[in-house]
């Protein structure tokens, strides 16, 4: 069978490329990976008017064929048919700004140059209209020799005359590529000027949206305070807003848990299913509210392109400890996870502060310690009001992210006066036009968080609790012995905390450390199911694991299992996902290293000033 | 880095914020290659027309240009390295 026709999105960032390959191919999207380098490879399915299904492939957004990054260099070889796993596109839509026409022409004129059959997409029109610029569209089409339609990606609009044609072009026979002719850059960026002047019908000088935001939100003033603001409401919410679905998700758990020991009879297999499965993966799957919230801030941030400003106001900072305003933005993407946050740093050109930022990534607060911070705080902090809209349980929080950002800047700095020495590299960034992201955008963005979060729930976790829940089952406990002593996860705990006894960790802790290297918040399930284990006589939902901490835990306990969080690499997939990006266990290795050595400094230092305060008691 | 030093010309790092200047030359020998083909990127060439907006928080730097019809940031140290003449309006 022949393999779909191939349609290749290609254009220069902040085209609205990625918006509209979301409104030609809806959901129907699959991301996957090209062979041998890091880079996503996003594609999708469209069905023609006349029912022919093509493939489409949105290509990583490229400022010309001479690659600056990896993500730009694969771009280039798809686009001349060299990439490794990627067939050769049988036809093209090159995205363009309508309203930045000079640069992305030059992109343009230099892709049409390969003899694709191509197809404009003069993108964003609308908001070239409300800048007082009207363009002619039939003219560009006459002076770039390749067919040009209006697009507003994000309303959608213009989305069916770019599917008519398509299907024009994928009709007619086509004859393959030229070979890369290099033309010159700026001969190139003349022509593209030349081309722009003769497409403008009219210019009116409006004071432009963009540049108005820009003057409060760029302010030197009101700029930082704004940007501390934004992230302060953003923690905020996290917690307000998740507080009743997560209720919702905790009742339905109890619910599960009861009919499951009614159901079953009494013994192993109720054991593993009400204490392993139901205790564990319930525990976990309680923050997807809150993971969701913080992914919808992220989103929202970035589509609007506020995030890049964030980059422009802390640039200067950054430089000073080594890093470039470049980095904020995978430093920010790893508070929701520092797998993607590391994957993102490729468009860090300068080697030593992509390393940096590599390093220092996993001390930002990504979204699988928040069960863990979440279940601690609301054991052990009252829900004080402080102020209006604002509560202690909050401000602990925000707190706990303020000292992973601060360890993150100071370990940087240590790295590049250490082992990274070296002068760092610049930073270029476009600030592109702020405009409100399709909700559309938005929700799938979501839903492929939550799905890549239930998968995870559903394997590695219900995998590690279940492993678990047999150590700490097998052998069973006699009458007056406490099970999770006697059991064989209790022995190789009792090992562990020999280490963590100093910095105030308990048997129980020192238990669910080990399975938590696998993620993080399974040090939440891996907590219930033991607690679920020795207690089998509470009925799940009727005792709280908050109310269960509270009493077998002293508050130096609780807060220096809090400053392990902060600092501890619990995580396979960061470290994984470190070792493919850096080539090498070398730098995986230092990084596990020196953070499990602040993890411990941490704790230990938190624990031992706790206890002189004399909070020291259970 | 910076440009050789021609009358009537300041580099863009000495400009006055929303004043607008036409680039007359770029050192684009004191920029290492990736930079210059960033700059290039973004439309930074000889004769086109440019103008700071804004100014980061801290120490002044970076700043934001308009360069076209496109607006980018990019840091102080480099835009020494271009030599451009104020436009009076």
């Amino acid at each position: 069978m022949n393999p779909l026709p191939l349609v290749a999105v290609a254009g220069s960032p902040n085209a609205g490329k990625s918006a509209l390959f979301n409104a030609l191919t809806g959901a129907r999207q699959k991301v996957g990976n090209y062979p041998g380098v890091t880079v996503e490879r996003h594609s999708g399915r469209l069905v023609l008017a006349d029912g022919r299904p093509v493939e489409l492939v949105d290509l990583p957004g490229a400022y010309s064929l001479d690659p600056a990054s990896p993500d730009e260099a694969v771009t280039r070889d798809v686009l001349l048919g060299r990439q490794k796993g990627e067939r050769q596109p049988d036809a093209l839509v090159i995205v363009i700004d309508a309203s930045n026409l000079d640069n992305h022409l030059r992109f343009a004129l230099q892709l049409i140059e390969l003899g694709h059959p191509t197809i404009i997409a003069l993108n964003m029109v609308d908001l070239a209209k409300r800048d007082g610029l009207e363009l002619d569209p039939s003219r560009l089409s006459e002076e770039l020799g390749v067919p040009v339609i209006e697009t507003v990606a994000v309303r959608r609009r213009g989305i069916q005359d770019l599917q008519a044609a398509l299907d024009d072009m994928l009709s007619a026979p086509f004859c393959g590529v030229h070979e890369h002719v290099k033309s010159d850059l700026i001969h190139l960026q003349r022509r593209a000027r030349e081309i722009a002047t003769a497409a403008v019908v009219s210019e009116t000088p409006v004071r432009r949206w963009t540049h108005r935001l820009d003057a409060v939100l760029l302010h030197p003033v009101f700029g930082p305070v704004i940007l501390a603001a934004i992230m302060f409401v953003m923690f905020q919410a996290v917690f307000a807003w998740s507080q009743t679905p997560v209720t919702w998700i905790a009742d339905g758990v109890a619910w599960l848990s009861n009919v499951a020991t009614s159901v079953l009879p009494a013994g192993l297999l109720r054991s593993l299913v009400v204490d392993g499965a139901i205790a564990g993966v319930g525990a976990v799957i309680t923050f997807l509210p809150q993971i969701l919230i913080l992914f919808f801030f992220i989103l929202l941030l970035e589509g609007t392109g506020y995030m890049v400003r964030a980059a422009f106001l802390m640039d200067k900072l950054m430089h000073g400890v080594g890093l470039s305003g470049r980095a904020f933005i995978p430093l920010l993407s790893s508070f929701a996870c520092a797998v993607p946050g590391i994957m993102a740093t490729r468009t860090i050109d300068d080697p030593k502060d992509r390393l940096t930022t590599i390093l220092v990534a996993p001390l930002m607060t990504c979204s699988a310690r928040l069960p863990v911070y979440t279940l601690i705080i609301a054991a052990f902090i009252p829900n004080t009001r402080l102020a209006w809209g604002i509560g202690l349980q909050g401000v602990v929080m925000f707190g706990l992210y303020i000292t992973g950002i601060c360890g993150a800047l100071l370990a940087a700095l240590v790295l590049r006066k250490g082992v990274l020495k070296g002068s760092s590299g610049g930073f270029m960034m476009e600030l592109p036009k702020y405009q409100w992201p399709p909700l559309k955008d938005v929700v799938i963005g979501i839903l492929t968080r939550a799905q890549i979060f239930l998968k995870r729930a559903g394997t590695i976790i219900l995998g590690t609790t279940v492993v678990l829940w047999a150590l700490a089952s097998i052998p069973q406990a006699g009458p007056g012995q406490r099970q999770s002593e006697v059991s064989i996860a209790g022995h190789i705990a009792t090992a562990i905390e020999t280490v963590v006894k100093p910095i105030g960790f308990n048997h129980d802790i020192s238990l669910a450390l080990l399975p938590a290297m696998a993620a993080r918040e399974v040090a939440v399930s891996a907590i219930a199911t033991v607690y679920s284990i020795d207690s089998p006589d509470e009925q799940a939902g009727a005792n709280r694991l908050e109310d269960k901490l509270h009493h077998r835990w002293s508050l130096a306990t609780a807060l220096a299992f809090l400053a392990w969080f902060v600092f501890a690499p619990q995580c396979i997939s960061t470290i994984a996902v470190t070792r493919r990006e850096t080539n090498g266990w070398r730098w995986p290795l230092f990084m596990v290293t020196y953070l499990f050595a602040l993890a411990y400094l941490a704790a230990g230092a938190t624990y031992w000033i706790a206890v002189a305060a004399g909070l020291g008691g259970a | 880095m910076n440009a050789p030093f021609q009358p009537d010309t300041i580099s863009l790092d000495q400009l006055k914020l929303g004043t607008k200047a036409r680039v007359s030359s770029i050192a684009w020998d004191g920029l290492d290659e990736g930079e210059a083909c960033r700059l290039r990127n973004f439309g930074f060439d000889e004769g086109v027309t440019v103008e700071p907006l804004h100014l980061g928080p801290f120490g002044r730097d970076p700043i934001a240009i308009r360069v076209g019809r496109m607006t980018v940031a990019i840091r102080r140290r480099h835009a020494g390295a271009i030599r451009v003449i104020p436009l009076t309006q």
